[in-house]
């Protein structure tokens, strides 16, 4: 079954060129088929694909695949080539699938709107660069995947483009996200130029032995790598571009605005670990840019009363907890929340569409209210969502994946006190958006009636979610309840343990992830139980500590139906920290100053005076081309005697 | 007798200017086509001219293939005439003025 891991990623491709050629002229039924069916086509196959890797190797040895050469100039020789190990097992698994369950989310959704075949293009379109992506052997290949989600991405934003604010937003994301790739190109520049390859698994290998950790070369990859990573997945300072992007359709919003894409630089910073194990600096950096970004985005997340702005935010946060577990080294559990942020941020995003929906385009958490007895698939599922983003103890999975990456930024050795503290505060200012924004939508006093009820095809996906997002958590316990490693074991196949201070990490090998009976490897936390209960104890605290602070602000109270009145700090939290003025003012400005008064420079101006030369010659000679005939033949025969004149008299 | 060559040129050239004429002047096509095909045998009759002078048959040679090419260009120009009428109902070549710049 491994042969056909090709079509995994050439199912969506198909699909997407199916739909842009064909796509005018297909009945919208067939377009939903050949959108959904390409993606759930490929999540099958990565299951059964997934299987058979697993089987035959436990030790997860990568599986490679190289379909053809790509380029072969002095050397350079990249080919189109895929390596399945289980990072990239992971990442496809959550693309397909989650992917799959979006698709069909969006048939019923996007129904009624124009460009049906359209939108299912660009999905699939995404579906496959986001598949190259993560299976790429060498960089330049994953560059390709890396700009392909990004135009799908601009694609996507835009793709009500009628209304000039969208246009606007897929302006701005791909523009802002540009930065953070410039970086990453010039980054990739540095590796191929020191190594003369851009096959990843050469460089990694090699990268050891040529650079001394903390060395300077190291570092500039590394952090030029991470610049990459920060555009892609909204981090600060290259985070405004998402809360924008959610101009976007609302399942455009789960797919790729949450659970994939923005995702894609956790996936660079996991995939190239061994550079920033080589620079301490660039690695710590990633930590503290995750922990300011988590409460940065966590604060802009209070004052939202967009639900869809919320829940932006929100991801940037969570990204940023993400970021944070890279950072300290604890690379499976980075890797984990990823997962279970994309289940559970994907049910949010597709249930606050369905609200959206059903309340013709209302946005405006303050104008809903009183959903719950309404629209009861939609409001467990959220719940359900809502409880795993948040953390509460032991019964979701946001927990057991958020908890594991606070105890690491304590307990790793690269961790520290600040970095938890910081988790921690994460942690209570997540509950308290979270809940906020589920009291204000579904509590309360009802402001609106919903128009209809949600189909089964839009609440199916919601039901598969919110099992994923409350029994996704099981497989992966903390050492001191229950002990389960499945996940943790699978990843560190490929990517180091968490780095413990004080006691080596011993793994049982040959461990298969399908096999529960593997799990038997032992791992102990040189803090000791004692501590970890602690820290568990107060992370669950601060969790439902937001919960109640929301309950008791937010709960049954009888808010205006509008947008509420904010002071001016809240302003500046509800624009996000104004981050965009400042850009604006720093940057935007000064460049549009400097080519205004640039415009009319001495080269411009010889041009412009070519071109209105040009110009006023056209005038004239127009003129002579009156449409007459006779005028034509008078000019022939006046010429002529002209020219036999010159000739005879001279 | 002979007549000399002077008199034969002076004709042609006489033609040949009533023929310029009538195409300036005139704006039904047909009289235009009419008058392209005096100044064509203008020319024509200043070869036939020319070569009886000289004693030799290349200007009556001349003369058949400018008759063969004034025929061709008939054919055609009757064929645009036609489409002209269908197009405008009028045979003023001042009505196809559309290609003015």
């Amino acid at each position: 079954m491994k042969e056909f891991l090709w079509l995994i990623v050439a199912l969506p491709f198909a699909g997407s060129l199916l739909l842009a050629l064909a796509g005018k002229h297909l009945p919208r039924l067939a377009s939903a088929m050949i959108g959904v069916g390409s993606v759930a086509l490929s999540a099958i196959l990565v299951v059964l694909v997934g299987l058979d890797f697993l089987h035959e190797n436990p030790a997860g040895v990568p599986f490679h695949q190289t379909l053809w050469q790509w380029i072969n100039v002095s050397g350079f020789s990249p080919g189109i080539a895929f390596q399945l190990d289980s990072v990239s097992l992971t990442f496809i698994f959550v693309i397909t699938f989650v992917g799959a369950l979006i698709h069909l989310y969006s048939a019923p959704f996007m129904w009624k709107e124009e460009g049906f075949a359209r939108f299912f293009s660009c999905m699939n379109l995404f579906v496959g660069f986001m598949l190259l992506l993560v299976l790429a052997d060498n960089f330049l290949l994953l560059y390709l995947g890396w700009e392909g989600v990004g135009l799908c991405s601009y694609l996507l934003i835009g793709f009500w483009y009628k209304d000039p604010a969208n246009g606007h937003a897929a302006r701005k994301a791909f523009t802002v996200t540009r930065v953070g790739d410039t970086a990453m190109v010039i980054g990739l520049f540095i590796l191929f130029t020191n190594y003369h390859t851009l096959n990843i698994r050469d460089i990694l290998h090699a990268a050891p032995h040529t650079w001394a950790p903390g060395s300077r070369i190291a570092i500039t990859t590394a952090f030029l790598l991470l610049g990459g990573a920060i555009g892609k997945s909204a981090q600060v300072p290259l985070q405004t571009w998402l809360p924008d992007a959610m101009a976007a359709p609302s399942p455009v919003s789960a797919l790729i605005h949450a659970a994939t894409m923005v995702t894609a630089g956790v996936y660079l910073i996991a995939r190239t670990h061994v550079l920033f194990e080589l620079a301490p600096i660039a690695q710590n950096g990633v930590a503290v840019i995750g922990a300011i970004t988590l409460i940065v985005a966590g604060m802009a997340a209070i004052y939202q009363h967009d639900i869809k702005k919320v829940l932006a935010y929100s991801t940037i946060s969570q990204i940023g907890y993400m970021f944070l577990a890279l950072g300290v080294g604890a690379w499976s559990a980075a890797l984990f929340h990823f997962m279970i942020h994309a289940f559970f941020k994907s049910l949010l995003f597709l249930g606050a569409g369905s609200v959206i929906a059903v309340l013709h385009d209302e946005h405006n958490m303050y104008k809903m209210g009183g959903l719950w007895k309404k629209m009861p698939v939609v409001f467990w599922t959220f719940l359900v969502g809502a409880c795993a983003l948040s953390a509460l103890p032991l019964i979701t999975a946001g927990f057991y994946s958020k908890d594991e990456i606070i105890w690491q930024a304590y307990a790793s050795e690269k961790g520290s006190i600040t970095l938890w503290l910081t988790g921690l505060a994460g942690a209570f200012i997540t509950a308290l958006y979270t809940f906020r924004m589920v009291f204000l939508t579904f509590f309360g006093q009802a402001k609106a009636e919903p128009s209809y009820r949600p189909g089964l095809g839009m609440t199916l996906p919601l039901v598969v979610l919110a099992f994923l997002s409350f029994a996704g958590g099981f497989i992966q316990l903390p050492d001191n309840m229950g002990h389960v490693t499945l996940f943790s074991h699978f990843i560190e196949q490929v990517l180091p343990a968490a780095p413990t201070p004080g006691t080596a990490t011993t793994h049982a090998a040959a461990i298969s992830a399908t096999t529960a009976t593997g799990a038997t490897a032992t791992y102990t936390a040189a803090s000791g139980h004692a501590a970890e209960w602690i820290a568990q104890s107060i992370a669950a605290a601060l969790s439902i500590a937001g919960l109640v602070l929301a309950y008791r602000l937010y709960y049954n109270k009888p808010f205006p139906a509008a947008e509420p009145i904010r002071g001016p700090i809240q302003q500046f939290f509800f624009k996000g920290w104004n981050f965009d003025a400042l850009y604006d003012k720093v940057i935007v400005q000064p460049i549009v100053f400097l080519s205004r008064i640039d415009k009319n420079d001495i080269i411009d101006q010889f041009y412009t005076s070519l071109a209105s030369i040009a110009g006023w010659f056209n005038k004239r000679l127009a003129s002579t081309q009156n449409g007459k005939l006779r005028w034509y033949a008078m000019a022939l025969a006046i010429g002529t005697v002209i020219t036999l004149t010159i000739l005879l008299c001279t | 007798m002979t007549i000399p060559m002077e008199y034969g040129l002076w004709l042609a050239a006489i033609l040949f200017c009533i023929g310029l004429a009538g195409v300036l002047v005139r704006r039904d096509v047909i009289f235009m086509l009419m008058s392209v095909e005096v100044m064509l045998n203008a020319a024509g009759l200043a070869f036939i001219v020319g070569g009886a002078a000289r004693g030799s048959a290349d200007g009556q040679v001349m003369f058949i293939f400018i008759l063969a090419m004034a025929a061709a260009e008939v054919s055609v120009g009757l064929a645009l005439i036609i489409q002209l009428y269908q197009t405008f109902k009028t045979l003023d070549a001042d009505s196809a003025g559309g290609l003015n710049g």
